[in-house]
């Protein structure tokens, strides 16, 4: 079964998309769209670092996502806004990355693979680092989940029943810098943000409970996923930006759905 | 023995100090009220005593065992959260259905379970948030400037709650208002802040003192007293700076 690309690709997606899920729903209730969308295109700077140093471009983007989201971390609130800082980071890693790139000579990079992500040629390995990359994230989002729920709610309540927002904002930057990681053989550098945020804002008018949001995220991600495949097969289109058009268009009829219906 | 010692408590954000060897005990079963201008450190005191700003120096003290339960200042829930209400209360730990209903009547709002926290008004808000800090069973309850937002006859009927929270648990109460006639009448010990602690003693003692007279006026009976702050009161505290602006206390 796991012979046939477009089971494997299939198989990839449903992958991110559980992983992406419940991590999308915290990032869109503490507004961090734009945090998963800068530490996304520092990435593209693990790959070149990767390439270069000939290790697992797995580790290498994950360990440049990491970086960056600690490093803005520890620079914001000293004097900089966040998007401002934010930008800067993620622009000039994502810039540094494409000229660090440039100097690899020998191998002919496919930087279009990394932009938009090249989930066709998923192999049994990179879906073996998929999946376990995902059940991380499940299992950080999982075990911490109610104290992230509280912290962001609100950090004093959290202080108040002993938990410490700044190592739970920690578990959060850890699971999106492996998301990060392990999307990017999926839909790329540039589409990683929309497999996060599309979902769960898609799921938000569906639910009632945090949980159910989260849950429903991660059905409209996997549907998105083999549906968006399905298309791309059939009408040709590359699949990265195939799946994220699907979700868009569950993003639109929950809207749509939302509108027609008392807010609840 | 009691259930909170702060010692000489000293907070900074920053080079700003904005508390000073401020030390208070916080005995079982009492109503005590923290007043004080704006900018003067309360929520800070609060915050230190949660463990949400460490102290530069001084310490904060629990007794063994005791739990808090904190109502915030404000909590805002953001749209793109959906929470129920008692979704929100289970939060808190091992919580069962008995227990959110128990807080939640304690709290003055008996059929608000199943509602979506962001749908709630700013005084069933503050209830839900009361009911929070309730299920823990504390033994002292830390408010925030609680009726904030608060029409006059909102925050009336919440002390009342408060008051009425007291009796049926037992639990100490300590917290900051603004509202000077609900302190005098509901309070055991007042502590007037202001960076520093200016006086403290039973209500009456401390409506009588200069300092309390300086920061709120005199005969204000609770109603809106603009606060000008004297500068030839006499007590030592380091850098602090007793120049502050006109602060409006509302009553």
């Amino acid at each position: 079964m796991l012979d046939d690309f477009m089971v494997r690709a299939a198989l990839a997606g449903v992958g991110v998309a559980i992983a992406a899920a419940p991590l999308g729903c915290f990032v869109v209730w503490r507004r961090m769209a734009y945090f998963g969308d800068a530490t996304a295109h520092a990435a593209i700077l693990g790959v070149a670092l990767s390439l270069a140093f000939s290790m697992s471009i797995f580790v290498g983007t994950m360990t440049v996502a990491l970086l960056m989201a600690l490093t803005v971390n520890v620079l914001s609130g000293r004097g900089y806004a966040m998007d401002t800082l934010l930008g800067v980071l993620a622009h000039s890693a994502l810039a540094f990355g494409l000229v660090a790139v440039s100097f690899i000579s020998g191998v002919r990079i496919d930087l279009m693979a990394y932009l938009f992500g090249d989930i066709l040629a998923v192999s049994r390995g990179d879906l073996m680092v998929i999946w376990g990359g995902a059940a991380i994230v499940v299992a950080l989002i999982g075990w911490r989940w109610s104290a992230l729920l509280t912290s962001t709610l609100n950090e004093d309540l959290a202080y108040a029943s002993g938990i410490k927002p700044e190592r739970e904002q920690l578990i959060l930057t850890l699971a999106l810098a492996i998301t990060v990681a392990v999307a990017i053989k999926v839909v790329g550098v540039l589409l990683i943000a929309a497999m996060l945020i599309i979902p769960a804002a898609a799921a938000r008018p569906l639910s009632r409970t945090p949980e159910g949001m989260a849950i429903v995220a991660a059905i409209i991600g996997m549907l998105s996923a083999v549906i968006g495949l399905r298309a791309a097969y059939v009408f040709d289109t590359p699949a990265g930006p195939s799946i994220v058009c699907v979700a868009a268009i569950a993003f639109l009829t929950s809207s749509v759905i939302k509108s027609f219906r008392p807010a609840r | 023995m009691s259930l909170v010692q702060v010692e000489d408590l000293g907070v900074r954000y920053g080079a700003r100090t904005v508390l000073s060897h401020v030390s208070i005990s916080i005995g079982p079963g009492e109503i005590v009220t923290i007043v004080g201008p704006n900018g003067s450190g309360k929520t800070s005191l609060l915050r230190a005593i949660i463990g949400a700003v460490k102290p530069f120096q001084g310490r904060v003290e629990k007794g063994i065992g005791v739990k808090i339960g904190y109502v915030p200042q404000k909590l805002q829930v953001d749209e793109t959260l959906p929470i129920t209400v008692s979704r929100f209360l289970k939060l808190a730990g091992d919580i069962t259905a008995a227990d959110i209903d128990l807080a939640l009547t304690r709290a003055g709002v008996p059929n608000l379970s199943k509602a979506q926290l962001s749908q709630l008004s700013g005084g069933q808000f503050q209830r839900v948030l009361l009911a929070r800090a309730l299920i823990g069973k504390p033994d002292l309850l830390l408010l925030d400037e609680a009726t904030q937002g608060l029409d006059q006859r909102g925050s009336a009927s919440f002390y009342q709650q408060i008051e009425a929270v007291r009796q049926d648990t037992g639990c100490a109460v300590l917290m900051i208002s603004h509202e000077l006639h609900v302190v005098m009448s509901a309070s055991d010990r007042v502590i007037c802040l202001n960076g520093h602690i200016c006086c403290e003693g039973t209500p009456a003692v401390v409506a009588s003192a200069p300092e309390y007279r300086a920061l709120f006026g005199t005969g204000t009976g609770g109603a809106l007293a603009l606060y000008r702050h004297e500068h030839d009161h006499g007590h030592d505290h380091g850098d602090h700076n007793h120049n502050r602006d006109k602060t409006e206390v509302a009553g």
